[in-house]
């Protein structure tokens, strides 16, 4: 009897699932309709996703929704920005809440095949590192055997720490504390050796430091987390606003064509360039925008190194080095599919 | 026989003065030794008291006064190394960020809106809570449907544009609903003028709130997914408290009614909302909701939890408002019916009066425990205080190490004043209201 209420009650989630999936065919219609793009956001990642002093969201993420809203109104600042916690996320892009989640989500296989869920744009490529003090004297994460890592419970993170020492035959002692500004401060009070949680993460948290300079990251990346936006499956024209968006600002970067320089740009005789900012093909209207679509969002926000570079790179307090996220001219793995 | 003697009278004019009692019974040591020293016992907790009070508040008054920064644009001013001492509370960060803090995303251009809001709350809730105020009966009808009439407006920018087809099918529903009140007046034999009048009283009450509502002021709508911070903190502590008391009574009243069907409705609402956490009734209304509901509809992100805070306040406060009900004497009840009052008369002039002045102390901590629950929201990724705290103190351009403490310190403060300031409330209209009644 249990059972069959059980099963009764997945076969109801799963039509409403699909229900709602059918009902959303046309996003990019409702979104016209609505007349605003409606974005899943982190509640408050550094870098990726965060309010100002005057309340305006900032982030990589966030300029992602920007550029989105830019193609298709030719205006940055149609979008409502709905936070949320990570336990909500999918929930609130599949029933419709939410028209793209752009929130530091990790794509893996059973979330793209099982959640209802496409991840057309891989916006960033981070992993796990580990954070120690230079007078420690380690350059590498292979020297860390022995060493008391710090590190967050009940997460990944753990586990691939677990999973990384055993593959290389070290031994460590592992700090586990509840929340992440607990496993921070006792790290920073010197209870353990090493720190360790994804890259992005790290450079925020360093920062906090009571001391920021007596600490450096270590090169080595020991987890894969391509951290991707999201749009329900099923609804492929919505799905390729988001791909070509990422790929346009992508392209961009490679070709030189900036926020400062697009206009001169615009007179430009490299077919390359005339086909991304479409004076030549009509590649906007193929997917329900209009011709001038890249054009649009480089001229609000800019390519994606200005992006990178704004939000998390040099230009702001987090410093991250490009590395995986570097063109891939420049050995990282962002590689701009071409237009044409 | 001459008994009289010769002396001289003495008859003293005035008063002399009082000798002062010994210095012992009275002044400062005197009381100290009263109060703290009476006993060994005493002695001994006043001294570990003491010895607490001696480790516990100068590191919180050098963290919040004497090491605190109060200048400063960015992180390196919250910094040791800058400031050139042992920093406490950045109170520059909570400078910085006060307008975050106060309105969230609110567009910076329309924050005066906000500012008339908090003025009109703050009048509401003066004008009812203050007993010597003018025309208190104004002041109800100001904070009950006025304010929340003209908050709605201000806050969104109104204009809801409910177009002519709804005025048509409002029309037809007040006119059902007047028949019918008609109808149960002339079956019950009761006056159809006051049926007709409380009726129409009701229908025109809803009309004017709709059409005021529904009226272009020439305010740029703000949609709620734009609001944050302590306006979104008051908000929902102002619509729990509206909410809970009337429906609260209501409830209570419904549980101890005679009435079969009514009584097993109200028993069924107190228990299931007093059975699930707020936590739960919160993720249910703002994840698991919009699952259910066609994708075309949708209501609004911060109606929902209101909705859900409303409820479960109301749960709470019946079950305190039944303990008052049930700890009057039943002589109360028997005596205003031999007076041949009916039953609303007896509720409201007889039995309600003195029920709830029994329970306030409950009624009030009800409230504080509300108001505080209200930073359960942020769970579900409303920006209330406390959520516009924790996003900010992980801003890079403030990444420095006391910036969580101050963040929460602030928040601590702020939920702070207005609990305390409740419960003092409480107590001024406890020990009012029980003149003469002292047990």
């Amino acid at each position: 009897m249990k059972k069959a209420i059980v099963s009764i009650a997945f076969g109801l989630t799963a039509s409403l699932l699909v229900a709602g999936s059918a009902s959303a065919q046309a996003t990019l219609a409702s979104v016209k309709q609505k007349g605003y793009l409606t974005c899943g956001s982190n509640t408050g990642l550094a870098g990726f996703g965060l309010p100002d002093a005057q309340g305006n969201w900032t982030g990589l993420d966030v300029e992602f929704c920007r550029a989105m809203s830019a193609a298709i109104f030719d205006d940055p600042t149609k979008i409502r920005f709905i936070p949320l916690a990570a336990k909500d996320r999918f929930t609130a892009l599949q029933s419709g809440e939410v028209d793209v989640l752009a929130r530091n989500s990790t794509v893996t296989m059973s979330r793209d095949t099982q959640l209802g869920l496409d991840f057309p744009a891989i916006n960033y490529f981070d992993g796990q590192g580990f954070m120690v003090r230079k007078k420690l004297g380690v350059s590498s994460a292979k020297e860390l055997n022995g060493a008391s890592i710090c590190t967050q419970q009940g997460t990944t993170t753990e586990l691939n720490l677990a999973d990384y020492f055993r593959a290389n035959n070290m031994k460590y002692e592992v700090v586990a504390f509840a929340t992440s500004d607990e496993t921070f401060k006792a790290y920073d009070a010197g209870r353990c050796d090493a720190f360790t949680t994804d890259a992005s993460g790290l450079y925020a948290e360093r920062l906090r430091a009571s001391n920021p300079d007596d600490h450096i990251v270590l090169p080595e990346i020991i987890s894969k987390e391509p951290l991707a936006v999201a749009v329900r499956h099923g609804d492929n024209q919505w799905g390729d606003i988001v791909r070509w968006t990422h790929n346009a600002m992508l392209n961009a970067e490679e070709l030189g064509v900036t926020k400062a320089n697009v206009d001169q740009m615009k007179g430009s005789d490299n077919p390359e360039i005339k086909r991304l900012l479409g004076s030549e093909g009509k590649f906007g209207e193929a997917v329900g925008l209009t011709n001038d679509w890249a054009y649009r969002i480089i001229k609000h926000v800019g390519n994606y190194g200005e992006s990178f570079e704004r939000n998390v790179g040099e230009g702001s307090k987090l410093k991250i080095k490009r590395g995986l996220n570097a063109q891939w001219t420049k050995g990282g793995l962002q590689y701009g599919i071409p237009i044409r | 026989m001459n008994t009289a003697v010769d002396m001289s009278r003495f008859v003293r004019s005035e008063n002399i003065e009082a000798l002062p009692p010994p210095n012992l019974a009275r002044g400062p040591v005197a009381w100290v030794r009263e109060n703290l020293f009476s006993g060994p016992v005493n002695t001994l907790l006043t001294l570990a008291v003491i010895y607490l009070l001696y480790i516990l508040i100068p590191p919180i008054v050098d963290f919040l006064f004497v090491n605190a920064v109060w200048t400063g644009t960015d992180r390196a001013a919250c910094r040791a190394e800058t400031a050139g001492h042992p920093v406490g509370a950045c109170w520059a960060f909570v400078i910085e960020k006060i307008n975050f803090f106060t309105y969230g995303s609110y567009p910076a251009a329309e924050r005066w809106r906000v500012n008339i809001f908090f003025a009109l709350l703050a009048l509401g809730v003066g004008w009812l809570l203050w007993l010597k105020a003018p025309r208190r009966d104004l002041g109800a009808i100001y904070f009950f449907w006025l304010f929340p009439v003209l908050s709605y407006i201000l806050l969104t920018g109104g204009n809801v544009s409910l177009g002519l087809g709804f005025w048509i099918k409002f029309a037809v529903a007040s006119a059902v609903f007047l028949a019918v009140l008609a109808a149960a007046a002339y079956a019950l034999k009761t006056s159809m003028r006051s049926a007709v009048l409380i009726g129409g009283g009701i229908v025109a009450v809803i009309g004017i709130t709709l059409a005021l509502v529904n009226v272009d002021w020439g305010l740029r709508p703000v949609p709620s997914a734009f609001w944050g911070g302590i306006l979104v903190t008051l908000l929902v502590a102002t619509v729990g408290i509206v909410f809970s008391l009337p429906f609260g009574i209501l409830l209570a009243l419904g549980r101890r009614s005679k009435l079969p069907i009514l009584r097993l409705a109200s028993v069924i609402f107190i228990e299931f909302v007093r059975g699930v956490p707020l936590i739960t009734v919160l993720i249910m209304a703002n994840t698991m909701l919009p699952l259910f509901l066609p994708a075309d509809m949708t209501v609004d992100r911060l109606a929902r939890p209101l909705i859900g805070v409303a409820f479960f306040a109301s749960a709470y406060m019946a079950e305190v408002v039944r303990g008052g009900l049930q700890a009057m004497p039943k002589g109360q009840y028997e005596g205003a019916m031999s007076l041949g009052l009916n039953y609303p008369q007896m509720m409201v002039f007889i039995i309600l009066p003195q029920a709830l002045r029994i329970v306030i102390p409950g009624i009030v901590n009800t409230f504080i425990g509300l108001f505080k629950d209200t930073s359960l929201v942020s769970v579900v990724g409303i920006f209330d205080l406390v959520k516009t705290i924790e996003a900010s103190r992980i801003d890079p351009n403030w990444a420095a190490p006391t910036i969580s403490y101050t963040g929460y310190a602030f928040a601590a403060l702020f939920y702070f004043i207005f609990c305390f300031g409740m419960s003092r409330y409480s107590l001024g209209v406890e020990r009012r209201l029980a003149t003469g009644q002292k047990r």
